[in-house]
């Protein structure tokens, strides 16, 4: 995948660059806004990550720029700014996440894993397999193996998000995020107890667990 | 904000009805000495009139006798003017005079008495007022000499009549000139109020109308509006630090966890058995950097929220479906440690506020709840509606917190002894108070009854909505 980085803390921006480049992306990077707008707009990416802060071209402005070219790029905002109205702004700008500063390079990838998946043309889908693992999205209907589980409104919400990005990690804020649409850290790690729940009615009683614990990252729902 | 006064509460209004009521008496009273001292006067000139009267006819009588009085009295009696006479026997038979009847009057000799007589004019009898004396003449007759004083007694009586309603129309124009100014004064005192409800609602770019005129008002807005533009330029200041602070901490902050997880990474890749100690090492110390962080952005939330400065959207919204939101992210963990956690049933609770805020205020205080409570307890959460306003509470079955110690809890890093060692920042609850304070809501700590604690979020009247026009979750489903 091609990746566009606008960063103008150089540390920092190595270290993204290497980070992403260590994970089979090809990147490309620029240092201010103006150059990265360039880029941008000269060069087909699949994500680009862009500073909210940027020198020459606010962060903000460069975004705005893209939309107004048409450029549908999917754009992820990092931002050092206090965040309580900043992400409303960055999303409003046409940012389609946001995330703050200083951040686990895990969390990162999974979300920009989860852009560029939203990009695929998926279709209109009724129906998510993971393995023998069937979620109906019109009867609302969990089956494994041909056999029917029971699943609360926001346990059949969690699993729905899990297999639509079945093979990525998702991560408890991602999760917080979507499926709870609460943008805080709760105190207590609640999200940990719904995922032990929701294992208990998938995987107990299957020989191969299809929701796995990725360590210091989060989730991943697959088949092996 | 306070509702807007009726005109009867007006300042202005109250002023003009006393200054009235004291203008009213004042021209009364000055008007009625007026009238007393005019009368007296008067009185005074016709009593000398009619002492001298008195004292030439008794003269007339000393040294004519009866006859002598008789033709004195007649000769006087034809005589046109205020003069009336009327001598009379015993028996009340008349001997002589201008008066014939002898008026209802006490036949007593001594003071000056008034009397109506009649008198004819054109024909007609005319009542008439008179003021005189009776004197008694050896035992045997009675002399009358009074003066006619019914022209006094007309503007006497004008008097007495337009009194009164020349205090009713005082009390009239007064009332309709205090309402006047108080209406005009409402209407300068309306526009300042709007402006300040628009500014405590969020607005801080709202300045108070001039009129023009210069006058006490204007300098008043003036001054009210420089405050503003100062308050302003505060905020913005304010604003502005936080954010710079908040950027030149979070970059540096950035490049540690960046160069700690880089580190983790590359020892891991090597995958030597020695270095696992060390990998282990630098894990913890990611997890203390994200302690740091929690702790920063709790803080800089904190701050921002109490300060007013976040912009954060405000909206009506369902109390009781923000609390069910909450009440079902929770729900798991409170079973894990068996402590039920339940939401009140009730009518619904609408309220202008921050969904999010709300909800991490509610999740902070359910987490706190759920923490201290003891396996077998319950966490309740109730939203109601009382004369006061709106109350969002959190009551556990917990040991609860000793009174005295209940408003340190809520200042920041504080942690009582007990839960020292049980994780957490010490910020939760300051940061439900900074929500509690951004909604001009209050946190109260109170005694659960029968035990345990009570986290009351106490909102005012004023940010009540009316559930009409909020589409409840339940119909929209």
């Amino acid at each position: 995948m091609r990746i566009l980085v606008i960063e103008d803390d150089l540390e920092a921006q190595r270290y993204l660059v290497q980070g992403l480049k260590e994970s089979g992306h090809v990147v490309d990077e620029a240092a201010d806004g103006e150059t990265g707008l360039n880029l941008a707009l000269s060069r087909p990416y699949d994500v680009a990550i862009v500073d909210r802060m940027l020198p020459v071209l606010d962060g903000l402005r460069v975004v705005a720029e893209m939309r107004e070219h048409s450029n549908a790029t999917p754009v992820l905002f990092l931002s050092a700014l206090s965040e309580v109205d900043d992400r409303v702004k960055g999303l409003k700008a046409g940012g389609d996440d946001y995330l703050t500063k200083p951040y686990a390079f895990v969390e990162l990838l999974a979300r920009i894993d989860a852009l560029m998946r939203r990009r695929m043309p998926a279709g209109v889908r009724t129906r998510l397999d993971v393995g023998d693992l069937e979620l109906d999205l019109l009867t609302r209907a969990a089956k494994r193996s041909g056999t029917d589980i029971e699943l609360q409104p926001r346990e059949f919400r969690l699993l729905e998000y899990l297999m639509r990005h079945a093979g990525q990690v998702v991560t408890r804020t991602m999760l917080l995020e979507s499926v709870w649409e609460y943008h805080f850290d709760p105190q207590t790690n609640v999200i940990d107890v719904h995922i032990s729940r929701l294992r208990a009615k998938i995987d107990k009683g299957f020989e191969a667990p299809l929701l796995h614990t990725v360590r210091g990252a989060g989730y991943m729902i697959r088949a092996h | 904000m306070r509702t807007k006064p009726s005109l009867l509460q007006t300042q202005a209004f109250r002023i003009v009805l006393v200054y009235v009521l004291l203008f009213a008496f004042s021209v009364s009273a000055l008007l009625f000495f007026t009238y007393w001292n005019t009368r007296r006067t008067l009185d005074a000139q016709t009593d000398q009139i009619i002492e001298a009267e008195i004292t030439g006819l008794t003269e007339e009588y000393r040294h004519f006798g009866l006859p002598g009085l008789v033709e004195t009295v007649r000769s006087r009696s034809t005589h046109q003017g205020q003069a009336l006479y009327l001598l009379d026997d015993v028996l009340h038979h008349y001997v002589a005079g201008n008066l014939e009847f002898w008026p209802q009057i006490s036949t007593e000799p001594g003071d000056m008495v008034e009397f109506d007589f009649g008198r004819p004019v054109n024909g007609k009898l005319e009542s008439r007022r008179a003021r005189g004396r009776v004197l008694t003449i050896s035992g045997d007759f009675q002399l009358l000499v009074a003066e006619d004083v019914h022209d006094r007694y007309l503007t006497e009586r004008m008097f007495t009549t337009t009194l009164p309603w020349t205090v009713v129309l005082i009390l009239i124009l007064g009332a309709a000139g205090g309402a006047l100014l108080g209406r005009n004064m409402l209407r300068r005192l309306d526009a300042i109020n709007r402006t300040s409800g628009e500014i405590i609602a969020g607005d801080l770019s709202r300045r108070v109308p001039l009129t023009g005129s210069g006058d006490e008002f204007d300098v008043l807005s003036e001054n009210l509006n420089r405050m503003l533009d100062r308050i302003e330029r505060l905020m913005k200041g304010l604003r502005e630090v936080t954010d710079s602070v908040a950027h030149d901490l979070r970059t540096p902050l950035n490049r540690l966890r960046n160069r700690l997880e880089e580190s983790a990474a590359r020892l891991s890749a090597q995958g030597a058995l020695k270095n696992e100690l060390a990998a282990g090492e630098i894990e913890r110390a990611i997890a203390e950097t994200d302690q740091l962080i929690g702790t920063f952005n709790a803080l800089l939330l904190i701050a921002e929220t109490d300060a007013g400065t976040t912009r954060a959207a405000m909206s009506a919204l369902v109390l009781g479906e923000v609390a069910a939101d909450v009440v079902e992210l929770y729900e798991p963990l409170a079973e894990e440690r068996k402590v039920g956690l339940s939401l009140m049933p009730g009518p619904p609770v609408v309220i202008e506020g921050n969904r999010s805020l709300i909800a991490q205020a509610l999740a902070n205080l359910v987490d706190n709840a759920i923490k201290y409570t003891p396996m077998g307890g319950t966490v309740r959460i109730r939203a109601v509606t009382t004369s006061d306003g709106v109350e969002l509470s959190v009551a556990d079955s917990g040991p609860g917190i000793p009174e005295a110690d209940r408003p340190r809890v809520i200042e920041r890093f504080v942690r009582l002894e007990a839960s020292r060692n049980s994780p957490g920042t010490g910020l939760g609850l300051s940061l439900v108070a900074a929500v509690a304070h951004f909604h001009n809501a209050e946190l109260l700590l109170e005694d659960n009854v029968p035990a345990g604690l009570k986290a009351v979020l106490r909102f005012p009247r004023t940010a009540l909505r009316s559930p009409a026009g909020v589409q409840l979750r339940s119909a929209a489903e």
